[in-house]
């Protein structure tokens, strides 16, 4: 299933991340997972929330330049093999990922992971099929 | 005017002027004894060449009053220019110097088109400044409605602007484009919600891109007013709808080229340092006043008629020439590259520091929001592009670091875009 992600240009000042996860904090929007990219100069930070509309505008009217995205999220089976299987249906599909970071949930026999594809739908009929 | 009579006018100043300096400022008599010239050398205009120079440190030097010609009777204005780094430059204005500049200021507004009927908001600096008198006198003198604002408190100036219907807008690029961001915050569209048709610009140098940049941006028209303290103000010379340049009013500011090496005056058409004599100023006159401004007058007749010579925009300040690397490099270039890269905001700073080895040369440089991606690739993809474009025009390959929209530091007066930490 597709899922919106937020992401936010950072600075690589320090303090900056803390500002935006207080900013969301301070109106009730949970982080789920988040994964941060960065380079030596910005970083970017990419989250996935509970309620991602709010999440956006308040970090916008903070003055962070943030960006919604649609990404996918898969389930895993948790054992070996797993994603091997995953990234064989992705690779004969001819599907290009761009990241991918996993989510972080309480213990079962799943895994799962945020995927951004190049082109997300081919990548969902390529995993449903 | 026709310009042989424009010449002769030129010259009848010239001859009353040399005079009136050569008894009234001693370190002018000083350097003409030196030189062996007297006034009375001054036969053509051609002369004027055998005539000292004078520079920013001779009006630091001469500080307060060792430059001014007329008694304190006559004095009825002062304008002073920071001293940044020490003594301040003062000049002190007859009656008649202050009318002078208003009427070059009018002149300029006239051409770009504005009437009485419109109202000009003045968002330039006020005080010793010479930006926000300068356009308030010249607006006053056409007869514009004039809305005194000066600069800061930038939301109550887009509220005045939209309430009191503001035609005209005149203070530095920068400053606008401030204007212009704090506008769109606030959810002002300057097409929709405002009557704004003309920008006069001026004070700091700009590109022809930041220009383009403006008139996309907002709808209006922006025009570039020239001048300096030492010569008046801005109103010295500005654009016309048709010139590629800037009209001197030359009937009062008499321009040379010269190369600044040689100290040779170059003819028309060749690139060099502007100065500027003041036929008519007798509170502080300036004769051969070298600018350190870099430009050209142009050799071609204008469209508009106008018979006043156009000199080219500047590009550069002698003074804001940078040594980076061991090679010359003008802001101004840095500019026009980052410009060319529609994804990049009109907002960046250029980084100068010493380390052991090589000077760390770095451009910091908005991107437009719309330009943000989540994905690294495309931002690093953005940042080479930035690069190209830089580095095709100034040969050097800075570091360039891609920052969020807002956070570099915004200016009410003039920019400092260079911060130059370098051991001197």
């Amino acid at each position: 299933m597709t899922v919106k992600q937020i992401s936010i240009f950072l600075e690589n000042k320090p303090g900056q991340l803390a500002k935006a996860s207080r900013t969301l904090a301070e109106n009730g929007v949970n982080i789920a997972t988040l994964s941060l990219a960065d380079t030596t100069d910005f970083g970017i930070v990419r989250m996935i929330v509970d309620d991602h509309e709010k999440g956006y505008e308040v970090l916008s009217k903070a003055g962070f330049t943030v960006r919604q995205t649609e990404v996918v999220m898969v389930k895993v089976a948790d054992r070996p093999g797993g994603m091997a299987e995953l990234m064989e249906k992705l690779d004969t599909a001819g599907v290009d990922i761009e990241y991918a970071y996993a989510y972080a949930l309480g213990s079962g026999d799943t895994a799962i992971l945020i995927f951004r594809f190049d082109d997300n739908a081919k990548a969902e009929a390529a995993l449903a099929s | 005017m026709n310009v042989v009579e424009l010449r002769k006018m030129q010259l009848e100043k010239l001859q009353e002027l040399i005079p009136y300096e050569y008894e009234r400022v001693p370190l002018f008599r000083r350097r003409c004894d030196e030189k062996g010239v007297k006034p009375r050398d001054l036969v053509t205009l051609k002369d004027l060449g055998k005539f000292p120079f004078m520079i920013k440190t001779d009006l630091r030097d001469e500080y307060p009053y060792g430059l001014t010609a007329a008694p304190m009777k006559d004095i009825v204005r002062f304008h002073c220019s920071s001293g940044t780094t020490g003594k301040p430059i003062c000049i002190p204005s007859t009656k008649n110097d202050v009318d002078i500049w208003s009427e070059g200021t009018a002149r300029c507004l006239a051409m770009y088109g504005i009437t009485k009927d419109d109202v000009l908001q003045v968002s330039y600096g006020y005080g010793l400044f010479t930006g926000g008198l300068g356009a308030h006198y010249g607006g006053e003198m056409l007869g514009c409605a004039v809305l005194p604002t000066g600069a800061g408190n930038t939301e109550k100036q887009i509220m005045l602007m939209k309430d009191l219907g503001v035609t005209a807008i005149a203070c530095t690029p920068s400053y606008f484009l401030h204007l212009a961001d704090v506008a769109e915050k606030m959810g002002v569209d300057f097409r929709r919600d405002t009557k704004l048709k003309h920008g006069i610009f001026g004070a700091e140098p700009w590109t022809e891109e930041i220009r383009r940049r403006i008139e996309t941006m907002s709808g209006i028209t922006a025009h570039d007013i020239y001048g300096l303290t030492e010569i008046a103000g801005p109103g010295v010379a500005g654009n016309c709808p048709y010139c590629n340049g800037l009209h001197i009013w030359e009937d009062h500011f008499y321009p040379e080229i010269i190369d600044p090496d040689t100290l040779e005056v170059l003819p028309d058409g060749e690139q060099g340092e502007l100065v500027f004599t003041t036929l008519d100023r007798r509170g502080t006159p300036m004769v051969r006043y070298r600018t350190r401004d870099i430009s050209r007058l142009q050799t071609e007749p204008c469209q508009c008629g106008r018979t006043m010579r156009i000199m080219d925009r500047i590009h550069a300040r002698t003074d804001d020439m940078l040594i980076i690397h061991g090679v010359n490099v003008f802001p101004s270039q840095i500019e026009t590259g980052l410009m060319k890269v529609p994804e990049v905001a009109p907002h960046y700073q250029i980084y100068l520091e010493s380390t052991d080895t090589l000077d760390h040369f770095e451009i910091r440089v908005e991107v437009v929001s719309e330009a943000f991606s989540d994905n690294i690739r495309h931002l690093e993809e953005l940042r080479k592009r930035v690069l190209v474009a830089v580095k095709t025009i100034i040969g050097l390959t800075p570091k360039i670091t891609l920052v969020a929209p807002g956070t570099l530091p915004r200016s009410e007066g003039k920019i400092k875009r260079v911060i130059d930490n370098r051991r001197k």
